[in-house]
């Protein structure tokens, strides 16, 4: 009888821990769409930021997330990728290995705000580049690396052995297999994990701090030209992001609506890491599926 | 003997003379050099990958120590006080950086005393009690809370937790307590879905085993499936410890940023992340002051080694298990 009590007071206590986590994180992302939404306009999402005055939008710290997004990722995936190749298929279990696999770890662990001093250091004042579109990028692209690395790696050991053996069997080189069989078996799980990655660096703001500045030119979007100050295309310049300009008006910011700001750009934050999770799983299972209807 | 073998060879020999045969041979002659040549280039490009990542940890390892140490061998800072003093008044170049150190590890501590149980006991909700929709549901959902940005934790804390603390104690409401409860909830997702991990990798047998010696279900937990998940549910644990100690500008939002030492934990204080945060962007480089925010960035550095030791250390732990 005791037994069964202490049975019943334990699963309590443990459907009441489900409970509470559940209770606060659908307050948490209820508080900011509900409370969120009602800031968010198209005035806002397409208008210029305001340093003190009232009314200002977001429209350059979204283009600037997502161009460092974009330049993030078109360092860091192919990196990453092929770092996550050599672990799954050229490594040789050694020590040389296991001192890879402990950077990789390393890299992982770093705090955010560490990444972005070491950014501050290197990228900003040792390049010269300043306060940037590339050195924040650089920075985050040490952030995401060891992410994609993982995620590739993953990928590329869950496929079957057979079809790997097969395709050497056959007398294909090692690279054309890797190129021809195992990339493209294991290319749904990378893509997932990459989009999932994406989401995460969209997101971060401590390493972009001290690395791509805390404020932007207002840009002018009809001028593509690379070179000038004020194209959003320039990737010398400076770019405060999305979750830099969060933080920067709710800390050092003077604006009379800091809430509204705030409220809507946190809103336009989660909307959007959370197409990117929606999108990550759908097209991975997607692919899976057509990889998988096709045999 | 002799005579049978070369028969054999001019057999094959005039097998392989047909026209088809010999455009074969030339073409696979062909890729085997062209096979070779990628290849090359495709090991290149990998090894160089391993290379760079390789590269990447040990430059920030070197660059960040020797930034770090530059207090202490160009500004002449005392070690020994720097570790242990609370005294941090840059304009008359004190500069005991113990307040923020131990503001580190108390928002770490009581981050994960509220996210450690949380977490561990809804992963077992997960995976041992409602298996069916805890799987299917729950856990995606709490995947995707991994991803939300710490600076929406941060402004959540900014407007709702701490008005809530400041009303029901009198204070500002700014401190330890707000600090610990947004990161606590922040890496309650991480913390959730590690052990979630760690309670499905024990085999079903045992489990079973346990349940057909007449066992409970919270006795088979608590005596079974606890003990044998216990370093990696530990590992998940210290994740997301190093996670809270890291975290930067969500505990800046709401710790209240004064370089006061604190005996209450609702009265606004600093960690190591948060003055960094504060102060780089005022000081001059190679400033005293801007020497010992470096110095603070490498006992950041070297806390993160810690964490990734201690995180070792448990694996061994469950590999002898």
């Amino acid at each position: 009888m005791n037994a069964r009590l202490t049975n019943r007071i334990a699963t309590g206590i443990i459907v009441f821990c489900a409970l509470v986590m559940t209770a606060i994180l659908a307050a948490m992302l209820g508080y900011i769409l509900i409370n969120g939404l009602k800031d968010i306009s198209w005035h806002f999402l397409t208008s210029d930021s305001s340093s003190f005055e009232a009314g200002g939008g977001i429209k350059n710290q979204l283009w600037n997330s997502f161009y460092v997004l974009i330049i993030t990722m078109i360092i860091s995936v192919p990196l990453g990728v092929s770092g996550g190749i050599y672990l799954a298929e050229y490594a040789k279990p050694s020590k040389w290995t296991a001192f890879i696999r402990s950077c990789v770890e390393v890299l992982a662990s770093l705090p955010s705000i560490v990444v972005g001093m070491f950014g501050l250091l290197v990228f900003v004042n040792f390049f010269g580049w300043g306060f940037s579109i590339l050195s924040g990028a650089l920075a985050l692209t040490v952030f995401n690396l060891p992410v994609i690395v993982r995620v590739s790696e993953d990928a590329l050991r869950s496929v079957d052995v057979e079809q790997k053996e097969a395709s050497l069997a056959l007398g294909i080189t090692k690279w054309h297999t890797i190129k021809t069989v195992l990339l493209p078996a294991a290319f749904p799980g990378i893509l997932t994990g990459v989009i999932l990655a994406a989401g995460r660096v969209f997101g971060e703001s401590a390493a972009l701090l001290f690395t791509a500045g805390l404020s932007s030119p207002n840009l002018d979007f009809t001028n593509w030209n690379p070179t000038s100050q004020h194209s959003p295309l320039n990737m010398f310049r400076s770019a405060e992001t999305l979750s830099v300009h969060i933080w920067d008006v709710n800390s050092v910011g003077i604006i009379p609506d800091v809430h509204q700001v705030a409220s809507g750009s946190s809103a336009v934050l989660v909307i959007v890491v959370l197409l990117f999770n929606l999108i990550a799983r759908g097209l991975g299972s997607l692919i899976q599926k057509r990889i998988a209807g096709k045999q | 003997m002799s005579i049978n073998l070369k028969d054999r060879g001019s057999i094959n020999d005039f097998q392989s003379t047909s026209a088809s045969d010999r455009m074969l041979k030339q073409q696979s002659k062909k890729d085997g050099l062209f096979a070779k040549k990628s290849e090359l280039r495709g090991k290149i490009f990998i090894y160089s990958s391993a290379i760079f990542i390789l590269a990447a940890t040990v430059a920030i390892t070197i660059f960040l120590t020797e930034k770090g140490l530059q207090s202490f061998f160009v500004s002449k800072l005392n070690v020994f006080y720097f570790l242990t003093q609370t005294n941090w008044t840059p304009d008359k170049n004190h500069f005991g950086a113990l307040i923020f150190i131990i503001g580190s590890f108390t928002v770490t501590f009581l981050s994960a005393i509220i996210a450690a149980p949380i977490g561990v006991g809804s992963a077992i909700f997960m995976v041992e009690i409602a298996k069916k929709w805890g799987q299917k549901f729950l856990q995606p959902v709490i995947e995707i809370l991994v991803g939300i940005p710490s600076v929406v934790y941060g402004f959540i804390g900014l407007t709702i937790i701490v008005p809530f603390i400041g009303k029901h104690t009198g204070t500002l409401g700014y401190g330890f307590l707000a600090s610990a409860i947004v990161v606590g909830s922040m890496i309650l997702p991480t913390v959730t879905s590690l052990a979630a991990d760690a309670l499905k990798a024990i085999p079903e047998d045992m489990k079973n085993a346990s349940y057909a010696l007449g066992a409970t279900r919270w006795q088979t937990i608590s005596r079974v499936v606890i003990p044998a998940a216990l370093p990696s549910l530990l590992t998940a644990v210290v994740l997301g410890m190093a996670r809270a100690f890291g975290e930067a500008l969500a505990v800046q939002m709401v710790i209240g940023n004064s370089k006061v030492l604190t005996h209450t934990l609702v009265h606004p204080t600093a960690t190591l992340t948060t003055i960094i945060t504060l102060s780089m962007g005022h000081t001059t480089d190679g400033s005293t002051l801007n020497n010992a925010l470096w110095s603070l960035g490498l006992v950041l550095l070297a806390m993160s080694y810690i964490f990734i030791i201690l995180i070792r250390f448990l694996s061994t732990r469950r590999k002898l298990g």
